[in-house]
């Protein structure tokens, strides 16, 4: 393809993997509504972001700090559908927290996703920490942040943009702006049009980019990582996005927005987009598309009996790893 | 052997294992260029340079939340926060990040950081400069808490901090820094943290505190001494995780217990301590329990009337103690 190095097997599989993470997302909701899973947490619309960005990242190598959104992320990332299943069920094995965090908390150190916790931000300032590490260590790695609209109003939003633009750190904030902090919009949030403007307070080149389209994701990315490791600093960027259901299996978003707005929304889901740009390139055709999905439908079916049969946690092991040593 | 302060005791010793681990840095407000508001970290820059000692942005969340990431990512960060009253912007971090992580990634990740904090009264430093904070950090699994009482053990201690794999907290009162002095031996040792210390051997009554409180009770045991009253001083040296063993130890031996503590009373360190004594203990035990605390006020005060009523001395600890001997 063009000089991005997307090659067209590369933008195969970042469909492939947006493909997955929406199979994947789907099925954990069914699993709820049978009472088989407790709670879900979605990526259903931010596939294209997440994508894209994971594509432009040494992947395993540099370090992501998702959030709770970040489904087609970590599965883009190298977490398998299984390890994914694992976690939303609270089994022994999950890789992420051996079933002591709730879903999407996600976390797989041997491919340097870090584990995050539910208050929002806070892995905004420990992406920056380890931007500082591989600044000092010289290891190349870039660090990047992923994070909503709603969590820039989070302090710590501010001392991670500020402590990494002071010390030309190598890290990337990627905002995913889907419009809503579960029910407040993003006018509620902030007096800017845009979560981009604000880098420029903290002296880094802030970004929007069309947040539903994995190749545009892919190029803005790869700049900004090419950056960093120039040592010349951390980017901000914005993708913006819609999420098409409610923030979580308990949220009702008719609430707080209306049914018009979301099918509205939805004629640019980034699925049927870059399906249509693929096969108008050649790259996608009928045949693949019905063997990728007929792959994908036993992939999760796989994950899910998996899963199911698998273990909980002995409940012996309530007090391990509370320290090291002691 | 060396004579050192107690503030000296733990720069050489940052100093020695920044030497000895080009892994470890420091970083805070003022630690660089200053040398720290109380010289803590002097000359250190100097020595390692502005990528080791970094005078970072002055936020207290970030200061813990970017060690907590440089751990992470290999480093051996140990950050400062320049009074302990300041360390709650950081408390998020501390106790839902840094404390939780070993345990809710199911030990696939853990964070090696040492918070130092200098903490404390009787400085002129009123409610916001004064605090002892080491009660909210010892509630919370998966934190150690650390208070050296002497230079000798400011090192043991600092070093055994920076050697463990989890977070540490570790708090320095300011009082001690230029006021307590000690021999430091120049090789590297590590104490043990968890152990405490008998500082003093005592028949009647055991005095169990830590921190600056420590030398006070010796001098408060040293003057009971002439009145014929043997006081045993146990320095906790951690408050979390504490010794129970030697809690219980002393006070079945003296079967009468004097908690001392500038933090204040309710829900400190003497709660738990005395809870232990009369689980495990009860029947030994020749009197109450007894707790020498600050009071349950908000903060230390600044007219020194006022902070002199707030602070625990040698001699209110003298006191309590002859009042228990005599129970």
């Amino acid at each position: 393809m063009a000089d991005n190095g997307l090659t067209p097997e590369l933008m195969l599989d970042m469909y492939y993997h947006m493909a997955l993470a929406r199979a994947v997302d789907d099925r954990m909701w069914i699993l709820n509504r049978q009472g088989r899973a407790p709670v879900v947490y979605t990526s259903n619309g931010h596939e294209a972001a997440q994508v894209g960005s994971a594509f432009a990242l040494n992947r395993g190598e540099d370090w992501i700090c998702p959030y709770y959104r970040d489904l087609a992320l970590v599965l883009a990332y190298g977490m398998t559908p299984r390890e994914v299943m694992l976690h939303l069920l609270g089994r022994a094995d999950d890789p992420n927290s051996g079933g002591r965090q709730m879903p999407a908390h996600w976390g797989h150190a041997k491919l340097h996703i870090l584990t995050g916790g539910s208050v929002v931000a806070t892995q905004d300032v420990h992406a920056t920490g380890l931007a500082l590490a591989s600044k000092l260590l010289k290891d190349g790695r870039v660090s990047v942040a992923y994070f909503g609209e709603g969590s820039t109003s989070q302090g710590e939003f501010h001392e991670a943009l500020n402590f990494a633009a002071v010390h030309k750190l190598p890290v990337i904030f990627f905002n995913e702006n889907n419009g809503y902090a579960i029910s407040v919009p993003s006018r509620k949030q902030m007096a800017v049009q845009d979560v981009a403007a604000r880098a420029q307070g903290y002296g880094m080149p802030g970004v929007i980019v069309d947040g539903n389209d994995p190749v545009k994701v892919y190029e803005v990315v790869k700049e900004a990582a090419d950056r960093a490791r120039r040592g010349e600093g951390p980017t901000l960027i914005e993708a913006k996005t819609y999420r098409f259901v409610p923030h979580s299996s308990d949220d009702d978003d008719r609430a707080y927005r209306t049914r018009e707005e979301v099918q509205e929304a939805k004629k640019r889901d980034p699925l049927i987009l870059f399906e249509a740009r693929l096969r108008e390139a050649g790259i996608l055709t009928d045949e693949k598309l019905k063997a990728m999905q007929q792959q994908i439908k036993d992939v999760v079916n796989d994950a899910t009996e998996y899963a199911e049969k698998a273990p909980l946690p002995d409940p012996a092991t309530l007090g391990d790893h509370v320290y090291g040593s002691l | 052997m060396a004579v050192l302060s107690y503030l000296e005791a733990i720069r050489e010793t940052l100093r020695q294992e920044m030497r000895r681990d080009s892994r470890i840095i420091i970083y805070g407000e003022d630690v660089g260029v200053r040398g720290g508001v109380f010289r803590v970290t002097e000359g250190l820059q100097k020595e390692f340079g502005e990528e080791r000692v970094i005078d970072s942005p002055l936020a207290e969340a970030a200061i813990v939340g970017t060690a907590i990431g440089a751990a992470i990512n290999g480093l051996r960060p140990v950050p400062e926060i320049q009074f302990a009253d300041f360390i709650f912007p950081a408390m998020n971090q501390i106790i839902q990040e840094a404390a939780r992580i070993r345990y809710r990634s199911n030990g696939a990740f853990h964070v090696p950081i040492v918070i130092r904090a200098p903490f404390g009264g009787g400085v002129h430093g009123a409610l916001y400069h004064s605090q002892s904070v080491e009660a909210f950090f010892a509630h919370v699994p998966g934190l150690k808490v650390v208070i050296p009482a002497t230079p000798y053990d400011a090192k043991g201690l600092l070093a055994a901090a920076i050697e463990d794999e989890d977070p540490v907290l570790y708090f320095e009162h300011k009082a001690a820094y230029r006021s307590l002095k000690g021999e430091v031996p120049e090789e590297r040792y590590l104490i043990p943290i968890g152990k405490a210390d008998v500082k003093k051997t005592g028949r009647d009554v055991s005095i169990i505190t830590y921190g600056l409180m420590v030398s006070y009770a010796l001098k408060a045991a040293e003057e009971l001494e002439k009145e014929n009253i043997s006081c045993e001083v146990l320095d906790l040296r951690s408050v979390r995780p504490l010794d129970v063993e030697a809690i219980l130890t002393s006070a079945k031996k003296t079967g009468k217990v004097l908690i001392v503590h500038e933090d204040n009373l309710t829900g400190g360190i003497g709660g738990e301590v005395s809870a232990l004594i009369a689980e495990h203990a009860l029947f030994y035990l020749d009197a109450p329990i007894v707790r020498l605390a600050g009071p349950d006020v908000p903060a230390m005060p600044y007219s020194p009337p006022l902070e002199h009523a707030f602070m625990v001395s040698p001699e209110k600890i003298r006191d309590k103690a002859r009042e228990l001997a005599q129970f």
